[in-house]
């Protein structure tokens, strides 16, 4: 195991990828002679040159329906959004082709295409560059919507999605990337649409996933002191959704709080607690309780700005809540 | 060409139509659902266009796509049965009249959404570029797609990366029921292409042999590494935008001056006029055509409906 960041777990697992099939490729704004904005592709652009790490003009629909075209020519473009917050963009490529030709066509065209975006609040880049849209994405059947929360899953859930034969939304978290943790040596993948218990506990089942992770885990931490003993499952995926470690978890604790950076209203905690109900509503103890975002539009100021953003002492709370 | 082509082509001109008028009759009496949106009047251009292509080459369209789907040489019954929603149409009944494609004949749909598939064909060449093929893609589309931003995203990025594509404007000078005129800065669609430096002309996109003989040297100049191309056929619609339309914009002249220059006219006058073959060699491939059109109504007729199991299969390729 190697202890490296975020960053560093999904630029090996493109490089990798990329080493290994001469069919996948990169294509975005700024991904190759600059490095990306983030550094991911830093160096790519020496190594695998231009045709293969294509530099786009800022134009968000040509770059996603570029990917699409070139999918159904059987290569496998990995198509980079600077931010989620981009894909309005491209909206109509990302819903009305990328999830559909597949089923419209009667099953004719594959699309083994990854989209990278990135997303998420915190870094004072005001209300149009700070969302976390991720369930309008994971809205729509065709899509698959992959989201982790650590290194090893990154670069786990990245090498799977290039080498799987349906599209796939890939959202990393802006402020994710420097963060540490282990990863195996070696080719590894994980299957997307697997959620995971991330933390074992007895009292009472978080739900998160991605950059709510941290802020859970470090809850968690909080809670244990008081000898609050928090189960965290990670969804990982948010569409295909695997409920399996939930409903066990929930069966197990009777009381969930659903922890996510993305607005409250039809967001993935309403999706979660309507399936808890459905599923388990025999083993309801107390209602089930969700960590969102305030419903405004994300602002400049840091201090309003965190005032929005769900924080560790909100989980804490929810928590205490629950039990 | 060889007097054979000559008479493929016609056929297929015929067949289209014959097509057309066939699906306008099963509209009218509720067996084909949704939107319909009919080609008549603007057969030479498809016509003409993939008349031209090779075997290597991609086909890709908007919504009004019955003719280019046969020209790209799949079956009539298929198309029907597709319009019928049927589970032996080209899209096992799930994409109806705005999506048929096949993949096997390098036909790729079949788009509903205006101007969406110009940046997909702009990814279909780079395949081909990528993959160092000497594939061209044909993306076609009307004038009002080249109001949308993706018509310019797409036109952009095919100069840049010097993609192997042409793009086809079909003028037929109206995007549903609102004028050239009154909906584009520029009356002649190809001087939109000017501003992407991207090499372009006009044709009468009434005249199959215009058409026809245009492809066939843009197509080997974009084959030879020139980059994309932009072709604009000025053409008309004999029917509505879609079944329904009052068309109140514009007069019952003015149509009945276009269909004077009836694309299947002109080129049954040539073929006559240049003694490429006789009057009643013509009138057997309209009668033939009219038989394909009924055998497809009756294969579509009597085929089955998709299984209610088939509403939850091909969502995914891994489930």
């Amino acid at each position: 195991m190697a202890r490296i960041t975020m960053r560093e777990a999904i630029s090996q697992a493109l490089w990798e990828e990329m080493e290994k099939d001469p069919k996948a490729f990169i294509l975005g704004e700024e991904v190759g002679v600059w490095g990306g904005t983030y550094a991911v592709t830093k160096g790519f652009y020496d190594h695998f040159g231009p045709e293969r790490v294509r530099d786009t003009p800022i134009s968000e629909a040509a770059i996603i329906g570029a990917a699409i075209g070139a999918a159904l020519t059987g290569l496998r473009p990995v198509a980079e959004l600077m931010t989620i917050n981009f894909a309005f963009s491209a909206m109509d490529h990302i819903v009305n082709e990328t999830a559909k030709l597949h089923y419209m066509f009667g099953g004719q065209f594959v699309l083994p295409m990854v989209i990278r975006a990135v997303g998420g609040g915190g870094r004072q880049l005001g209300a149009t560059h700070s969302q976390t849209p991720d369930s309008v994405f994971a809205h729509f059947p065709g899509l698959k919507v992959v989201s982790p929360g650590t290194p090893e899953d990154a670069k786990g859930l990245l090498k799977a999605s290039i080498r799987s034969n349906d599209p796939i939304l890939f959202i990393e978290h802006a402020t994710l990337y420097q963060t540490r943790g282990e990863v195996p040596e070696g080719d590894f993948t994980i299957p997307i649409g697997k959620s995971k218990i991330q933390r074992p506990g007895q009292d009472v089942t978080l739900v998160t996933y991605s950059k709510m992770l941290e802020i859970s885990n470090k809850a968690a931490d909080e809670l244990a002191k008081e000898g609050i003993d928090v189960e965290i499952i990670d969804l990982r995926s948010l569409r295909p959704l695997d409920m399996e470690p939930v409903l066990e978890s929930f069966k197990k604790t009777n009381r969930a709080v659903i922890v996510e950076e993305g607005w409250r209203s039809y967001g993935v905690g309403a999706e979660v607690a309507s399936r808890l109900y459905e599923e388990a509503f025999d083993y309801v103890d107390a209602p089930i309780k969700r960590v969102a975002q305030k419903e405004v539009p994300l602002p400049y100021n840091r201090t309003l700005e965190q005032l929005a953003l769900p924080q560790v002492e909100d989980v804490v709370r929810a928590v205490k809540e629950v039990l | 060409m060889e007097k054979q082509e000559y008479l493929d082509y016609y056929y297929q001109m015929v067949l289209i139509r014959r097509l057309e008028e066939k699906a306008a009759e099963l509209y009218q009496q509720g067996k084909i659902g949704g939107f319909l949106h009919l080609y008549i009047g603007q057969e030479a251009v498809s016509t003409g266009l993939i008349s031209a292509r090779r075997q290597q080459d991609r086909v890709i369209t908007a919504y009004r796509d019955h003719g280019v789907a046969i020209n790209c040489g799949i079956p009539a019954k298929l198309v029907m049965a597709e319009l019928l929603g049927k589970a032996t149409g080209m899209s096992k009944g799930k994409g109806g009249s705005m999506h048929m494609a096949d993949i096997n004949r390098n036909f790729f749909g079949g788009h509903a959404v205006v101007g969406a598939h110009l940046p997909i064909a702009a990814g279909l060449a780079l395949g081909d570029q990528y993959q160092k093929t000497d594939g061209v893609t044909i993306c076609m589309f009307g004038d009002g797609a080249t109001n949308i931003g993706f018509f310019h995203e797409a036109l952009n990025l095919s100069k840049v990366w010097k993609l192997p594509v042409l793009w086809v404007c079909e003028n037929n000078q109206y995007g549903m029921g609102t004028t050239v005129e009154r909906a584009s800065a520029v009356v002649e669609m190809r001087q939109k292409a000017e501003g992407y430096n991207i090499p372009n002309c006009r044709v009468d996109g009434m005249n199959f042999m215009e058409v026809h003989r245009a492809a066939e040297d843009i197509l080997a100049q974009i084959r030879s590494g020139n980059g994309p191309y932009f072709l604009e056929a000025l053409t008309y619609r004999f029917r509505g935008h879609s079944m329904g339309d009052p068309e109140r914009y514009r007069k019952a002249e003015e149509v009945h001056q276009w269909q004077e220059s009836d694309p299947i006219g002109i080129f049954r006058s040539s073929i006559l006029k240049e003694e490429i073959a006789k009057e009643e060699e013509l009138n057997r491939l309209d009668d033939q055509a009219l038989e394909e059109i009924q055998e497809a109504v009756e294969f579509a007729e009597s085929s089955p409906e998709p299984s209610p199991e088939e509403l939850f299969k091909d969502i995914y390729v891994e489930e």
